[in-house]
This record gives structure tokens, C-alpha cells and sequence, in this order.
């Protein structure tokens, strides 16, 4: 802050203080201007890969297996949509309007995560995808619980609720291909050589090249970096592989008795920010999706509108 | 109207029989019928609740958070209001 008012320095001070107590900041605080924008940045980016991650699982119900696998994954997705909506609703709170948001994804101006940019070429995708890609956003998560804005934190708490289940019926869907024929146990296979690294990725890039990492975990929006929680990931995946009777794909993969950890492969850093850039296998297919998804519902939100105008009842309008 | 003016709504559910409504989270609807309707969709597809409050957000009358201190602050200097103010010999029962 550049301003010298007397007043601004105290409302630094009382927001300094809440943070440091570990108490939770709240929508009408005052808050840095730059600890608002770094919040809508990273709300917004994890709304939109809540509803981006709809698509490559949706691509799948039509061809569920059995009506139990339909009705979990057709479930799954509606999730998703939840998830995204408590965080819109969490965005909004810092004052950027929905539509606005849906705007910056719909031309590219706001990013979502580059995991959803592969595409789900078999049954088996959509049991990695739970596993590995949820697995890996539980890990992200669970700490977004205690994070400084008191809206995002309730907002993770619920989605964290919801999140296991997900991992643990792409768990189930993976175990029952391992154990089956010899065809379903090489397709479980084949995803999760497909999908480990870009889950690996989710985490986001190493801590010294991480651009928002230092002053994020200042503020306390977030608590662990992200070598650190790539780490706890692997360590965890690695048991629940071996109980799958499936193989990590990495042969540097192995346990470190001196750190207490494993220790494992490079990652494709290049791969990564290929994707980021918008050269992943569907970035194109999940933006234009989505707006064509947008410019189909148009007549829906218009009858909805009118309804509610023919019968009244619409404080909103009144107000507006 | 667009989508963009729907107002927003704040969600009350009341999680069973026997307690209050808490507060669960927002959204945006053109009318409270829808509201309820995606309440319901968003915030109770787990059986979380049964019975739903929807309450446009501009209906709201909040305190500030700049007038914190002196608006709670009556309450601050009273602790004879709490049980714990007063001495009691040990001893005595049921008090």
C-alpha cells in the first residue's frame, strides 16, 4: 500500500494480525488489493477446471459398462458442477461477477487446470481419472480447508466432503479391471501409464520456478508448496498401486530410506508448459465445448427469466 | 433480465429436525422457486438437509466489520453476565 492515510495503515495492520492469528479473513475485511486479485485468480482458475473436468469424464456415460457405473459416474460429474458453483459463489464474494469470470475462460483470458486438456480414450481412463487426477486434488485440497479466506475455506470443506467418494470409486472401477480378464487388467493398465505424469503435474511447477508460491503461503491461502505436496502424493500412490496390482510407470520410482520418502523420475517440465500454452491433445475441444455448452443453455436462462418476470416475485429486478 | 442481473440468493438448510437453519452457501436464480429448486440440486444431494431457506442477498442487513469493536462492545465490560463472574464456596450443590 502506497497510501499514507492513518486509517489505511491501521486496516493493514488489523488484516496483518488476522492472519497471523490464523483466523480466517471475511468478504467485507478490508484486504490488499493484490491478496484479492491472487484469490480471484486462483478461485476462479479451480472453478473452471471443476466444470472443464466435467467433459472428459461426461464423454464416458453414454458407454458405462452397467447401470451401477452410470449412475456413479453420472453422479460424479454432477459433482463437479456442484464444485464449480460453490466456487464461483466463493469469487464472488471478492467482488468479480460470474459472468465476467465465464467470459475470461470462454476467450482464453483465465486458465484451468492443464490435466484436463488429455484425453479419456478408454473405460479405464475414467477409473484413473478418479484415482490419480481426484487423488491429486484431494492432496491440493485438504490444506485449501484452512485457507486465510474464510468463503474459499468452506467452500474446500465441502468439495473435500465430496472428493472422496470420487477417489474411491475410481479406485474400485480400476481394481475390478485389474482382477479381470487379461484384456480389462492391460487397459487398467494403459491409463495409468497415460495419466500418472500429467497427475504428477497438477501440483504445479517446482517450488523455485513456482511464480505465486511465496507470497501465496505468506498469506496463508496456501499452506504446503508444491514439491511438498507432489511428495506426499507419490508416497501415498505408491501402496495403493501395488493393492491395484498395477505398475507406476517410472523406473526411478523407489524408496528412500534416508529421506523416508520416494524418491522418483524427472518430470516433463517442457510437456507441461506445452499444454499450458494451449498445444495439449483437446484444449481446443474443451474451450469450444464449453461455449457451445454456454450458447445452448441461452434459451433455458431466457425462459427462466421470463418466468420469473411473468409471475412476478423477482426482488432482484425490482432492485436492479 | 440476463442471467448476469439474476440476484443472489443466500441458502439456509436446516440439516434435521430439531435444529436451526445455518447458513450453507449462495447462488444466482431469477425467482425464488428456481432458487429453492437449485438449492436443493447444489446443496442437499446427500440428503444434508430437510428443509431449505432461500433469502435474496440484498435483503440482508449486516453490521460492519469497520464498526466491529464499538458495536460488540457493550457486551465486553459485563462479565457479571457470565456464571463463571461469581464465587461460590466449595461445597455447594445443584447451583
Amino acid at each position: 500500500m502506497t497510501t499514507t492515510a492513518p486509517d489505511a495503515r491501521t486496516y493493514e495492520a488489523v488484516f496483518d494480525a488476522t492472519v497471523a492469528a490464523d483466523e480466517r479473513i471475511e468478504p467485507r475485511d478490508w484486504m490488499p488489493d493484490a491478496y484479492r486479485a491472487s484469490l480471484v485468480r486462483q478461485i476462479a482458475q479451480h472453478a473452471h477446471s471443476e466444470i472443464i473436468g466435467m467433459q472428459p469424464e461426461a464423454n464416458w456415460i453414454t458407454r458405462a459398462p452397467s447401470l451401477r457405473r452410470k449412475a456413479i459416474l453420472m453422479a460424479k460429474v454432477q459433482d463437479e458442477a456442484g464444485h464449480g458453483l460453490y466456487l464461483y459463489s466463493a469469487a464472488e464474494t471478492l467482488g468479480t461477477g460470474r459472468d465476467e469470470l465465464l467470459d475470461k475462460l470462454h476467450s482464453g483470458r483465465q486458465k484451468y487446470s492443464s490435466i484436463f486438456n488429455y484425453p479419456t480414450l478408454t473405460w479405464a481412463d475414467v477409473g484413473a481419472i478418479g484415482w490419480l487426477v481426484d487423488g491429486a486434488a484431494i492432496t491440493n485440497q485438504v490444506p485449501l480447508c484452512r485457507c486465510s479466506y474464510g468463503p474459499y475455506a468452506r467452500a474446500m470443506v465441502r468439495i473435500c466432503k465430496e472428493e472422496s467418494f470420487h477417489q474411491r470409486q475410481g479406485y474400485e472401477l480400476l481394481l475390478t479391471l485389474s482382477r479381470g480378464t487379461e484384456a480389462q487388467h492391460a487397459m487398467a493398465q494403459d491409463a495409468v501409464d497415460r495419466w500418472w505424469w500429467p497427475s504428477l503435474m497438477m501440483f504445479g511447477p517446482p517450488d523455485d520456478e513456482s511464480a505465486h508460491s511465496a507470497q501465496s503461503m505468506a498469506w496463508k491461502i496456501k499452506r504446503h508448496s508444491n514439491d511438498e505436496l507432489r511428495q506426499r502424493f507419490v508416497d501415498i500412490c505408491v501402496p495403493q498401486a501395488e493393492s491395484l496390482g498395477l505398475a507406476l510407470p517410472d523406473p526411478g520410482l523407489r524408496w528412500n530410506e534416508e529421506r523416508g520418502h520416494h524418491d522418483f523420475g524427472a518430470i516433463d517440465w517442457d510437456e507441461f508448459h506445452e499444454v499450458l500454452r494451449g498445444n495439449g491433445p483437446c484444449n481446443e475441444e474443451r474451450i469450444s465445448r464449453r461455449r457451445q455448452a454456454h450458447e445452448e443453455g441461452a434459451w433455458v436462462r431466457e425462459a427462466a427469466a421470463a418466468h420469473a418476470r411473468k409471475h412476478g416475485g423477482t426482488p432482484g429486478e425490482a432492485r436492479a | 433480465m440476463t442471467s448476469a442481473d439474476w440476484p443472489l440468493w443466500e441458502v439456509f438448510v436446516r440439516s434435521r429436525r430439531g435444529l436451526s437453519h445455518t447458513h450453507a452457501g449462495s447462488l444466482h436464480a431469477p425467482d425464488a422457486a428456481m432458487a429453492l429448486r437449485n438449492a436443493r440440486d447444489l446443496y442437499t444431494r446427500r440428503s444434508e438437509g430437510v428443509s431449505i431457506w432461500v433469502v435474496p442477498s440484498a435483503d440482508i442487513t449486516a453490521s460492519s466489520p469497520d464498526e466491529k469493536d464499538p458495536f460488540f462492545e457493550p457486551a465486553a465490560d459485563k462479565p457479571y453476565r457470565h456464571p463463571t463472574f461469581y464465587d461460590i464456596p466449595e461445597g455447594v450443590r445443584h447451583l
